[in-house]
């Protein structure tokens, strides 16, 4: 049996089609309505409402706590400011990504960890030797995330203390339904938005309170399913979709470092010692043989091969988590991993793995599509991510 | 008096005047628009009329608008988001009330609950609707071919018109044959016997015409509707974020990016002809602007009779151009509203507050609303097609109140005895007396009204006749001969002058796609 999320007596009611997907071990919603289109719309235009709680977190306490993160994660962590969160992959030695998550910095030697998959033994394994205490407080904190360009007025509508100073990648205390709260700038929707961390048992209050103060601003409880339209449309990755943990690799192929993940800003060489350092300073050094990249199909071409057949053109309107390979002429030059209809942009879009040399931002390659069940070839071409941003996201 | 050199000179800055600028711009030349008014748009702008509340005064959906427009003009980067209004709700007489959803197992259970037969006819008419959307839909992308010419760029738009034709089976063909001159009536009237079903089906087939659903020839323009929808998924209908206004504000950032000069307050007396050729135009301040082409964003009225003098054109088109049927027919009542509206029917806020309302409860009904137009009256009780503009962008109302567009027809540019203040509010109590009818609310709630008939339509957006296509979708008006045979290009007699807007083929609602395909065949002419 899986678990319920702190926010289950309220997201239950209200889950038309009973749509439930898993999500580390818990229910969590694929889409409220019959259709995504509005909750999709919500995260665009209005603000839209997610439960997160299943990310896993963990809290990480003690004189050696900053030392610790620093040791495994590839970004500076020694550098963050109270108050800053950071976005950052971490690597096992040979330099693979093992996962991608967040940690926030909650006091000079308080950090809180989240990361898609369990990093218990790993944190353990890492801190041997260290003065820090490591607790999994994944099931006791109840997580939401409210990602729109509304996100703020709500917030600022319920919340104790005004967001209007909260700067991007940056937490703050409140109270929301006088309930102590942790609200930080981030998501994974690549628009306005934040995270509300909070004690499980007083998670509803806090449900309740945002989705009255939203009323008025089209607020909309949002599932999985239009979550992974904007985070494709961000550039964002998704673990076992986009790429395979490395310890979870069979095979070497299968593992990414995070420069082929498209990380390469999120590692920093000039830092001390950290897991797969040594790895990644002698892949910078050769160049990498994949990149991660945006591709951009032709509509015009990906039309005609619908015409040639009489019909228009037909694709999902969700993200298709399935691998697609992509051509350059005749050869395979790598594998899209994500890709969908972009309400936004009216584009399809892919992130795509690509190998060298045609992941230069420009290069024509061919996306494989299935055409009234025959493979075809439409043309595409290596744009630059995230395909949609804002101005407000950062502002 | 000051004067100007440009490649191309625009008039108008309407959504078709502004893509074709953009366009023009995009081919590396310099181009100008001139508007009329302070503000750019033409019918399709987005006003404070009231303190917090933003009418989207004229057009209130997009319907067509090119998805390879969007893409090549990069519109969503400036700002161009279309949202989706997912549902249409009709009350009835009745007290009972027909839906479409955004789901189609929950519609088919709505038909179903008023009749099994149409439940089952709603797919199959459907299907055969999105067929023949994709045999014409084509045409709206292409140039369209002259069939009384041998040129051969006429004689490849037919083969590619031919072509499309030819995938459709002998049957589905005759039913084109029967579409193009039924009447809406008679063809739901086959399918359907639900009248509310019926009532608001055929509404789609007179939007904007001097016709009412028993008149043969509406049964094509129902066809328009479903090209919007083949495009499933990647469809651009909806309501645009910040109204209609904020697609031509996408459409003008885009264009000043591409280098386009747009001036406001710019009306334009006369375009100047030398040698036989048009070289520029007066503002009527006397400012001059000279060019190599002039294109005109305005209707065919004014592109012909009023900018140029009729000396230029041969007296033959002259008069086709005097005989374009451009009789304004509809209206729109703008509301601000302290609440929703509370229908009867289905009680609360809803979903169906999210999408449109429509007030079509049968085709006697509206057939009736247009006998009274027809003499010279505004329907007593009209067509109301209704969409709240606040509950889709958050933006466009104060928090918790509420902005709300009604489409109203007939409402005729001719009314008997001309339109005064009387007569202007005597159609908005008709509107809100039928809009009472099913959601009694409604009065209490209107905290401020914009009333618009075809004669502001003309006054504020300069359309003649008020016509919202810039002259009717009717057959004898479309394709080749929009807006009169042998000049369906977007040329006109007068060499280095264009028709660019919605009364060139294809014609009208916010497509764009007359601004695109003139553009290009400005540039085929080999625009220096």
């Amino acid at each position: 049996m899986l678990r319920t999320t702190p926010f289950h007596p309220r997201t239950s009611l209200i889950n038309q089609l009973q749509n439930w997907r898993r999500w580390s071990g818990y229910y969590t919603a694929g889409l409220y309505e019959m259709s995504h289109e509005r909750e999709y719309w919500a995260i665009r235009n209005a603000a839209a409402l997610f439960d997160v709680s299943p990310l896993m977190k963990y809290l990480i306490e003690g004189p050696d706590a900053a030392r610790l993160l620093d040791r495994i994660v590839t970004r500076d962590v020694q550098k963050m400011s109270i108050g800053q969160v950071i976005y950052t992959p971490w690597c096992n030695a040979e330099g693979k990504v093992l996962d991608d998550g967040t940690v926030s910095r909650l006091g000079e030697t308080t950090f809180r960890m989240t990361s898609a998959d369990p990093n218990l033994r790993w944190l353990n394994l890492n801190a041997a030797g260290m003065d820090v205490s490591i607790t999994d407080i994944s099931d006791q904190m109840a997580a939401l995330s409210l990602q729109g360009p509304k996100a703020r007025v709500i917030l600022n509508r319920c919340a104790a203390k005004s967001l209007d100073g909260l700067k991007y990648f940056r937490l703050m205390e409140n109270a929301i339904a006088e309930v102590p709260v942790t609200i930080s700038r981030t998501g994974y929707t690549g628009d306005l938005g934040y995270e509300i961390w909070m004690e499980a048992a007083n998670a509803l209050p806090v449900w309740d309170a945002l989705m009255a103060a939203g009323h008025d601003y089209g607020i909309a409880p949002a599932g999985i399913l239009a979550l992974d339209v904007a985070r494709v449309e961000a550039g964002l990755i998704l673990i076992e979709t986009d790429y395979t943990a490395a310890h979870h690799a069979l095979i070497e192929s299968q593992k990414s470092s995070p420069f082929e993940l498209g990380l390469g800003w999120a590692v920093n060489l000039e830092k001390g010692p950290f897991n797969g350092k040594q790895a990644l300073v002698a892949e910078k050094a050769h160049g990498s043989e994949w990149m991660f990249v945006g591709l951009e199909v032709d509509w015009v071409g990906m039309e005609r091969l619908f015409h040639e057949v009489g019909l228009p053109p037909q694709i999902s309107p969700l993200t298709l988590r399935a691998s697609l390979p992509v051509f350059k002429g005749s050869a395979q030059v790598g594998y899209a991993s994500s890709s969908t209809w972009s309400p936004v942009l009216k584009k399809y879009i892919a992130l795509a793995h690509v190998q060298k040399p045609y992941f230069e931002i420009g290069t024509d390659v061919l996306l494989e599509v299935t055409v009234e069940h025959q493979r075809k070839y439409a043309p595409a071409k290596v744009v630059k991510t995230p395909f949609y941003e804002p101005e407000w996201k950062k502002k | 008096m000051t004067s100007h050199t440009y490649d191309a000179i625009i008039i108008g800055g309407g959504h078709n005047g502004l893509i074709n600028a953009a366009y023009l711009a995009r081919a590396g030349k310099k181009v100008i628009v001139l508007e009329r008014r302070p503000i750019v748009g033409g019918a399709a702008v987005t006003e404070e009329i009231f303190p917090g509340f933003r009418f989207t005064e004229f057009s209130y959906v997009v319907s067509l608008l090119r998805p390879e427009i969007i893409r090549e003009l990069e519109l969503p980067k400036h700002g161009l988001k279309i949202l989706p209004l997912p549902s249409t709700f009709t009350p009835m007489e009745n007290g009972d009330y027909i839906a479409a959803w955004d789901d189609h197992d929950k519609t088919r259970r709505e038909i179903y609950r008023h009749s099994p037969k149409d439940a089952d006819a709603y797919d199959d008419y459907a299907r055969l609707m999105v067929r023949m959307a994709m045999a014409v839909k084509p045409l709206l992308s292409l140039i369209p071919p002259d069939l009384a010419s041998l040129s051969p760029r006429d004689l490849v738009g037919l083969l590619k018109t031919g072509l499309y034709a030819a995938s459709l089976s002998e049957k589905d063909l005759y039913a084109v044959a029967k579409l193009v001159t039924q009447s809406s009536g008679d063809l739901l009237d086959d399918w359907f016997e639900t009248d509310a079903l019926k009532g608001t089906k055929s509404a789609s087939g007179i939007i904007g015409t001097f016709l009412g659903p028993r008149s043969p020839g509406t049964a094509y323009v129902l066809l328009h509707h479903y090209m919007g929808e083949i495009d499933g998924a990647f469809r651009a209908w909806g309501f645009a974020k910040n109204g209609s206004g904020g697609v031509t504000a996408s459409i003008a950032s885009a264009a000043r990016a591409l280098g386009v000069e747009i001036r406001t307050d710019a009306p334009v007396k006369q375009v100047i002809v030398k040698n036989g050729r048009a070289v520029g135009v007066a503002l009527e301040n006397g400012d001059e602007f000279h060019a190599s082409v002039v294109v005109s964003a305005a209707d065919p009225k004014r592109t012909f009779l009023q900018f140029v003098e009729p000396k230029y054109f041969p007296d033959e088109f002259i008069t086709q151009i005097r005989n374009f049927r451009v009789r304004g027919s509809s209206g729109k009542l703008n509301l601000a509203l302290s609440e929703l509206p509370n229908f009867t029917a289905l009680p609360g806020e809803g979903e169906l507050h999210r999408g449109a309302v429509s007030i079509s409860p049968s085709i006697d009904y509206i057939e009736r609303a247009f006998d009274d137009a027809k003499y010279g009256q505004v329907s007593r009780r009209p067509y109301i097609d209704i969409i709240i503009p606040s509950m889709i962008d958050p933006e466009m109302a104060p928090p918790g109140q509420h902005v709300m567009s009604c489409f109203v027809q007939y409402v005729p540019y001719d009314v008997e005895g001309g339109w005064d203040e009387s007569k202007k509010e005597a159609f908005a109590e008709n509107v809100i007396a039928t809009l009472e009818q099913y959601a009694p609310n409604i009065r209490r709630a209107i905290i401020g009204k914009q009333i618009i008939t075809p004669v502001d339509i003309e006054r504020i957006a300069g359309i003649t006749g008020g016509n919202i296509f810039h002259g009717e979708l009717l057959l004898h008006q479309l394709f080749f001969l929009r807006p009169a045979p042998q000049w369906a290009d977007f040329r006109t007699p007068l060499p280095g002058y264009y028709l660019a807007a919605s009364g060139a083929h294809p014609g009208g609602g916010i497509m764009g796609a007359a601004g695109k395909l003139s553009a290009q065949e400005i540039l085929k002419d080999g625009l220096r």
